[in-house]
């Protein structure tokens, strides 16, 4: 006997709260106070890494054993050091013989070793800096680490992104969510703007869009080739954002063409001009990281909001008779209706495979039994 | 603790997708299998918490019989006769399993063995360090100041020889400061398994900053590799600093008295059980969502690896992208449009919990799943290799046989069994299609029994297995391992067309005798059920081997399995044509002789 639970759909809020926790990869000075009002480029805190160890084999460079190098080095443990100044000396038959062993960097001494003969030198601290990401009020600040950031907003999740955080005004590039995204819907006021599409960008719109300097494309669809020729490789694994393109690209539904949910359109429209913060880091593991799009809402008091929180996305609903959902799998793939079923016992599918089922009535009445597993709530 | 008042166990399995959970109970004074719960894993953002995951997950079981067994605070342990279970055990690959970094002085020797090692263990080895691997110094601290291991493993030198090399390594590894993955806070737990006469040097630069460890040296000299003193103290590193900072694991460390292993490595144990128990050579493999694990016990050896970026959902593509769209198109017996097919890939790669609904996904998905079993052999064979820097004497027969250093020391004609677990094998709707699926992978050659996992519990029979091995067992011959069936394929190749590769006569266990005369090319199924065994008599045709040398007859007893006995004469390697409408006539055939799929297709 067994059974499995089914997927939990995508977050698509007209009005809510959006908390984004800002945070150094390691501790450093929080630079914004509790109350204090950012733009997305506000730096909020900033910290210093230690820079790169840098080795130097003095023994072997000297020619000389690693227990005798003490006898030559200019320098000791912390000394501060630059480029090509040396750091030990080797002199023989009355300083007739000389041999230097000059730093290959700047930096300072950190360890001598007379068991292998090699000194490490430190370089300067990397700075490393935070920002805000999405305009909105400090409400929290966490002690060397960064900050939280509230702002009323409409927020989107994707299925799929790649390129990291940006921000830019919203800009319809496609009228209905069915069309599909050709380099004739790009032109030169696309430049510094968050492009929202229909079921489907190709190779040579993205191209253009990035050409023209869009910050974003956020669509259906993409055709896994043409993405693979936009980035020059093949993505293995689904841990994006760290991608340097210059353009964030989010797929709300998948690969291939595929119309955009009507309601994840309409949120984009209707929002069309306004900053919209997006980022297209997927990470696609349990509890998964999907790329996102914020647009800040100050039209509308807080109080009004629904309140949510971007890691609040709960499992709480389920499928229930009446639910909403999508059906993210063939033979069905794409189409939306409502659960008018759920028998408990495992059904035999096509595939033979006994699974626990669910029946779907699609939206011109025509009904379906797929696999819960196959399925996604659609929130209303 | 008592093992003969044990009478209910629940098992759970904390895995990359999903979280698993076993219940099996006394009957008859008999430990069996009664019911399965599967949950999605919740060890990451947003749930952060492991524990909510396997609540989900045994709530399913809970369902299931009525068997109440969660308490709001964990597992309610005694069971008294109605609710609660005696024991609970678990294992764990969540949020990417144990993730290691190992370093030797010399690539194909103490790194090599410091690799082999740190993967007995259950490890996803993320890098492999080495004075000689040709990366110049700064990018190999570059690479360990990014990689943000659980755990690293230092190797090198012999005991007694010079310790300059492995001080090297050290050195380094001290200057690049590398963090742990989880929790910032804690030190870095570092087990260093070199050249003793390092030790006081290596306590010196690392014992202040890391949470070290040494044990005795994994290569004490060249011709010996002794993982065991690393791996156990993998082992216990892994539950005192990993396991405890990974979210919700504190809370489920306290559930259970029986340490957490890897998934993995509890995996690893029970395909070692299975050689030590039939006293044979065994292949196993775990093919998981994100990973694929290869586990080989030959002649002794145990060597597991891990392809962590081989698997069936989040992996999907990376096996896409490691073996071609060709690779994987050349199993489908239907015309697809490739770029239809890579876009289907891409749509399971992002909602990974998705099953296939129709046939043709189904088939899709079973050529990828061959396709990782390949790559992930291959994988597995580089590791499955003699000592490095050993001498060896040979004779003059040795030197013209040519074989290279590079070459694994499995003979796939002296393989006994290949064993398949994970949620793709376990789940085929025909077991058929899954014995089919592992002899394409893994081309066993001669004689060699099949067997799988019936709902994937290897893993939690493991380390099960720690604690109550008379109940792993029982349940293990009984309800975790199917026989498949036995597969006879002769070694070689045929010079044309429709040659006759070998005739066979069987003796069935009625008495009835079947006699064939296979042409090369074929694949044949002959029902002989589970428990039942035949006397086979094989006389190959010149050029091919099923054991007793090429073109030489052999006599064996050959057992049954729900597939029964498969005879495929299909060549070894196995070529498909290279004209497409060929190619899928000859799948088709194939498919058709082992009832593989419904009609339909």
């Amino acid at each position: 006997m067994s059974s499995q639970a089914y997927t939990p759909g995508l977050k698509r809020k007209e009005k809510c709260v959006v908390k984004k926790v800002r945070k150094l990869p390691v501790p450093g000075e929080v630079l914004v106070k509790v109350g204090e009002t950012v733009s997305p480029d506000t730096v909020i805190a900033r910290a210093s890494v230690p820079g790169k160890p840098v080795t130097c084999n003095i023994a072997y460079k000297l020619g000389v054993d690693p227990n005798e190098i003490e006898r030559y080095i200019l320098k000791k443990f912390g000394d501060p050091i630059t480029e090509n100044e040396p750091i030990a000396l080797y002199k023989s038959l009355f300083g007739l013989i000389k041999r230097a062993c000059p730093s290959p960097c700047n930096g300072t001494i950190e360890h001598i070793s007379n068991v292998t003969g090699q000194v490490i030198i430190r370089e300067p601290p990397i700075e490393i800096e935070v920002n805000a990401y999405i305009p909105g009020t400090v409400i929290e600040t966490l002690p060397k680490e960064g900050a939280v950031i509230q702002s009323p907003a409409a927020f989107i999740q994707g299925i799929f992104g790649i390129g990291g955080e940006a921000y830019g005004e919203l800009m319809m590039v496609s009228e209905k969510p069915e069309d599909v995204v050709e380099p004739k819907n790009i032109t030169s006021d696309c430049k510094g703007k968050v492009l929202v599409g229909g079921a489907l960008v190709t190779g040579d719109a993205l191209r253009k869009a990035l050409e023209v300097g869009a910050k974003a494309i956020v669509v259906g669809g993409i055709n896994e080739m043409d993405l693979k020729n936009f980035l020059g490789y093949e993505i293995g694994v689904a841990i994006t954002g760290h991608e340097k393109i210059g353009l964030t690209l989010i797929l709300t539904e998948g690969f291939g063409e595929m119309r955009m949910l009507e309601n994840t359109f309409d949120i984009l429209k209707k929002f069309d001009g306004e900053l919209a913060c997006v980022n297209g880091a997927t990470q696609i593991r349990a509890g998964v990281l999907r790329p996102e799009v914020i647009i800040p809402r100050g039209d509308i008091s807080l109080d009004e909001f629904q309140e949510f929180e971007e890691d609040s996305c709960s499992q709480s609903t389920g499928l229930k008779v009446g639910t909403l959902v999508r059906i993210i799998r063939e033979p069905y793939f794409g189409a939306l209706g409502k659960v008018v079923r759920l028998p408990a016992k495992l059904q035999k599918i096509e595939t033979e495979s006994h699974v626990r089922v669910l029946e779907v009535e699609l939206k011109d009445k025509t009904r379906v039994t797929v696999p819960r597993a196959n399925v996604e709530i659609i929130e209303e | 603790m008592d093992l003969d008042h044990i009478n209910v166990i629940l098992a759970t399995d904390c895995g990359s997708t999903t979280s698993k959970a076993r219940f099996f109970k006394k009957v008859e004074n008999e430990y069996r299998f009664v019911a399965s719960g599967e949950a999605p894993t919740t060890v990451e953002s947003p749930f952060e918490n492991v524990c909510l995951g396997v609540r989900n997950a045994v709530r399913e079981v809970e369902e299931l019989t009525g068997h109440k067994i969660l308490t709001e605070n964990g597992i309610l342990m005694p069971c008294n006769g109605k609710e609660g279970v005696d024991l609970y055990v678990t294992t764990s690959s969540a949020g990417g399993g144990l993730q290691m970094m190992v370093a030797g002085v010399i690539k194909s020797m103490t790194a090599e063995s410091a690799e082999r090692a740190a993967l007995g263990a259950g490890a996803i080895v993320m890098d492999v360090m080495a004075i000689d691997d040709g990366r110049p110094v700064h990018e190999k601290i570059e690479a360990m100041r990014n990689l943000r291991p659980d755990m690293i493993l230092i190797a090198g030198g012999t005991d007694g020889g010079t310790i300059t090399h492995v001080a090297r390594t050290v050195e380094l590894v001290a200057s690049a400061e590398p963090k742990p993955r989880l929790g910032l806070g804690y030190k870095l737990p570092i087990v260093y398994a070199g050249n003793k006469d390092a030790s006081e040097y290596v306590k010196k630069l690392l014992n202040d900053t890391y949470a070290l460890k040494l044990v005795d040296n994994i290569r004490p000299v060249l011709e010996i590799e002794r993982p065991e003193p690393a791996r156990d103290a993998i082992h216990e590193l892994f539950m005192e600093h990993v396991m405890s900072h990974a979210p919700g694991y504190d809370k489920l460390m306290k559930w259970t008295s029986v340490p957490i292993m890897p998934t993995p490595a509890a995996e690893g144990k029970m395909i070692r059980t299975v050689a030590e128990t039939f006293n044979v050579n065994v292949i196993g493999v775990g093919l998981g969502g994100a990973t694929t694990n290869v586990y080989s016990v030959y002649e002794g050896k145990f060597v597991r690896t891990v392809s962590a970026n081989l698997g069936m959902s989040y992996s999907i593509c990376n096996v896409l992208k490691e073996t071609g769209i060709e690779n994987i198109m050349r199993w489908l017996p239907f015309d697809l449009d490739a770029a239809d097919v890579r876009n289907r890939l891409r749509n399971k790669m992002i909602r990974p919990t998705t099953i296939p609904h129709t046939l043709e996904d189904l088939m899709i998905e079973h050529a990828v799943a061959r396709e990782a079993l390949r790559l992930g052999f291959m994988h597995h064979k580089l590791l499955a290799r003699p000592l490095r820097g050993v001498k060896i004497q040979r004779d003059i027969s040795e030197i013209f046989k040519q074989e290279t250093f590079e070459e694994t020391y499995i003979d796939m004609l002296k393989i006994d069994w290949i064993v398949g677990t994970g949620g793709l094998l376990s789940r085929a709707p025909r077991r058929a299609q899954s014995a089919l699926i592992l002899i394409d992978a893994f081309q066993p050659e001669g004689i060699t029994k099949l067997a799988q996992d019936s709902v994937f519990m290897m893993p939690h029979l493991g380390v099960l297995s720690t604690v109550h091995s008379k109940a792993a067992m029982e349940i293990f011959e009984k309800d975790c391992l199917v026989r498949v069936g036995t597969c006879v394929a002769p070694r070689g190749i045929a010079q044309k067309e429709d040659e006759e590769a070998m005739s066979l006569k069987v003796e069935m266990p009625n008495g009835t005798i079947i006699e064939e005369k296979l042409k090369f090319g074929t694949i044949k199924r002959i029902p002989l059920k589970e428990q039942e065994k035949a006397k086979v008599e094989i006389k190959p045709t010149h050029g091919f081997d099923v054991g007793a040398g090429p073109g030489r007859a052999l006599n064996a007893v050959v057992d049954g399995g729900v597939v029964g006995l498969i005879i495929d004469t299909r060549g070894r390697p196995i070529l498909l044509p290279k004209d497409d409408k060929e190619r899928r006539n000859k799948l088709f055939e194939w498919f058709k002789a082992l009832d593989t799929y419904p009609k339909k297709v």
